[in-house]
């Protein structure tokens, strides 16, 4: 019964969304059956739709499992964004520096690196320093707002955009290939690629960018659930999250939590570069994130900040991101963009589900700072 | 929300040599930091009306866009500056009757509800744009004279005037301020808690959207997609830097006007790369919002959502 209160009202904002999303497109003038088929309608063939789905998935767990981490902090973080933009330009940074003689894009062997790492050595150090730039990148925010008590939410943003500026400056500057016309930085080592899921699974071809990043995104979720409900830190961390009065009369030092908090969300966020450097793309490639870091609330709020909720709300997302690719190219009139629209619109309503519960409902999702 | 597609006010591309330092302290700095302050002082303005209700608006930024939007694809179809700042004006009003319906009548949360309207509006122009105007999220160019780039400049500064008038010495604006300090004494006192909420989150609509019809029609001549680039998080932190009060909100919004023009003009002077000088006005939002934030109180009220005692 209490599982089943859990999803109803996330299901209701889902269609609610939907329904919105229909009467948009309608004024614009497609068909909002159409539109939804191609938005939907691609995700379940085998082996594409369920290949690239899990693999658009995969960033969006790591991003919603930061968010939600925050929530449970009472913390909104929006800096995951720039928190994966850096953490994945430190890890094409370190799996260059190690990784040995590449073949750049002209089809030369160079070499970049100081020293080549075996893959044994080098893909943990890959992975470690995602998590630990992100952290680092993330605590920022938490810690002004434990020292100084300036907002997370405007800190984070702000962080984002000077995030963007700063890869986008070493890349371009110090990291791209000559007469590259891309803005990318050379390709890592070959010893820093993890391998694609294709090679473990018959009938799954290893063109689709689906990696073992998956499966640690789904290990990320047992850890995440481990840490919040059975350690000492992650209680430490909801008690905050809930009441951060009763919290420091009961001994736990909130700034310390905030900062934590903040600092394993962004180590989260950062993971995605795992997937996106070593296990697609092979290069920092600027720019790459599909808004990756506000979708990633979506997911958390939709996922009720729950590992579990957060797999599926992740999954659903990365079925509109994918969708929206079939609905630029065979409706008339509706753009991808329709996809933020309707992540606008869920958030909107999972965050007011008091609308579903008729009007003397009272609820509040959070208790929360002042601006 | 987005974080990509800063638009410069001016082209970076002028050779480095016809410049020199001296020429970046001018005239010219003067005029484009009260340009560039004027979307941050209206959205501000807007922001202190929904705040001292009691009201975090973190969706500024939302509100900008559909104004900025609204502003420019309403003037490119009519023809009339005018009718373009009055469409935004409704648009900003419309968008903000959903963060109020969410927040004082479903005590929704605050900042969740902005952040939602934020990521609505990266959408919904997009979506417009593509199906009106078969862009990716731009409207089309706007002729030089249907273009209004000091009449809001004015409106600011009066809005200012205004604002503070209304806030000390109206019963309005009494009220405002009860409201968002003790809802539950003002209650008492027969003030309706709910309608001056309402009253204060479509106002800071309206004068968002006013903020974001100026970058569109204004200071540029066409809409382009997340053209706010973070105006209205810096604007929130400028009403915040102002302690909430009208005057001292628009010094530090000329002072992030400042530093916004500050790096305009340094591009192609001095020798940085663009990236580090794209980040003084973010960092210098930061900078001030952790050293000054301890000397400023926020309404007591804002945030928490008002439940009538029965």
């Amino acid at each position: 019964m209490k599982l089943l209160r859990q999803l109803i009202f996330p299901l209701i904002a889902v269609v609610a969304a939907f329904l919105v999303g229909a009467i948009f497109v309608l004024l614009i003038g497609d068909s909002p059956v159409e539109t939804y088929r191609q938005l939907l309608g691609n995700a379940f063939s085998w082996p594409d739709g369920i290949g690239y789905t899990l693999f658009n998935a995969t960033p969006l767990i790591f991003t919603g499992l930061a968010v939600a981490v925050a929530f449970r902090c009472g913390l909104l973080n929006i800096g995951a964004e720039g928190q994966l933009y850096v953490a994945s330009f430190a890890t094409a940074w370190v799996c260059i520096l190690f990784g040995g003689v590449v073949v750049d894009v002209f089809g030369q062997p160079v070499n970049y690196s100081i020293v080549s790492l075996p893959a044994i050595i080098l893909i943990p150090l890959g992975c470690l320093t995602a998590i630990v730039v992100g952290a680092l990148w993330g605590a920022i925010p938490g810690f002004l707002k434990a020292r100084f008590g300036s907002h997370e939410v405007i800190n984070t943003i702000m962080m984002n955009f000077i995030a963007v500026a700063l890869v986008s400056y070493f890349t371009q500057y110090h990291y791209k290939v000559p007469g590259d016309p891309i803005l990318e930085t050379a390709p890592v080592g070959a010893a820093a690629h993890i391998p694609r899921l294709g090679k473990f699974i018959p009938g799954l071809p290893e063109r689709i960018p689906l990696n073992l990043a998956f499966i640690l995104a789904l290990i990320a979720c047992a850890l995440v659930y481990i840490f919040l409900w059975r350690t000492k830190w992650g209680y430490e961390i909801r008690a905050t999250g809930a009441n951060p009065t009763a919290a420091e009369y009961g001994g736990i030092n909130v700034r310390k939590q905030i900062v934590l908090a903040m600092a394993v969300s962004g180590g989260l966020a950062g993971m995605v570069g795992i997937n996106e450097v070593m296990g697609y793309r092979y290069r920092y490639y600027d720019g790459f994130s599909d808004n990756y870091g506000f979708t990633g609330i979506a997911v958390a709020l939709l996922g009720r900040n729950h590992p579990v909720g957060v797999i599926f709300a992740a999954i659903l997302f990365a079925i509109l991101s994918r969708g929206g690719i079939f609905v630029d190219a065979f409706t008339e009139h509706v753009s991808k963009d329709l996809v933020q629209v309707l992540q606008g619109t869920i958030i909107l309503f999972v965050a007011a589900e008091a609308i579903f519960r008729g009007p003397f409902g009272r609820f509040g999702l959070l208790k929360r700072s002042k601006v | 929300m987005g974080v990509r597609g800063r638009v410069p006010v001016k082209s970076f591309s002028r050779p480095l040599t016809t410049k020199s330092m001296k020429d970046i302290f001018t005239l010219t700095l003067i005029l484009s930091t009260i340009h560039l302050a004027t979307p941050l002082v209206l959205a501000a303005l807007g922001g202190l009306y929904s705040e001292r209700s009691g009201v975090i608006n973190i969706a500024l930024e939302g509100l900008m866009l559909a104004g900025a939007f609204t502003a420019a694809a309403v003037t490119h179809y009519v023809g009339n500056p005018w009718v373009g700042l009055l469409a935004a004006i409704v648009a900003g009003i419309l968008l903000a009757s959903i963060h109020a319906v969410a927040c004082i009548s479903f005590k929704a949360d605050q900042v969740v509800t902005g952040t939602a309207i934020n990521i609505l509006m990266i959408g919904v122009p997009a979506v417009l744009s593509g199906a009106f105007f078969l862009s990716s999220g731009s409207t089309p160019q706007i002729p030089k004279e249907n273009l209004i780039p000091w009449t809001p400049v004015i409106l600011a500064l009066l809005l200012v005037v205004a604002t503070y008038y209304i806030l000390y010495y109206t019963p309005f604006g009494l009220r405002l301020r009860a409201v968002g300090e003790n809802p539950e004494a003002a209650d008492a006192a027969g003030i309706n808690v709910k309608r001056i909420r309402y009253t204060g989150v479509l106002i800071s609509g309206a004068l968002a959207a006013i903020g974001g019809a100026y970058l569109s029609i204004g200071q540029s001549s066409l809409f382009t997609r997340n053209m706010t680039s973070g105006r209205g998080f810096i604007a929130l932190a400028a009403l915040i830097f102002g302690k909430w009060r009208p005057v001292q909100t628009m010094l530090a919004c000329l002072l992030f006007g400042f530093a916004d023009a500050l790096s305009t003009q340094m591009q192609g002077v001095i020798d940085i790369p663009v990236q580090f000088i794209q980040m003084i006005p973010y960092v210098l939002t930061m900078v001030v919002l952790a050293g000054f934030i301890g000397l400023s109180r926020a309404p007591r009220a804002l945030g928490i959502p008002y439940q009538k005692e029965r």
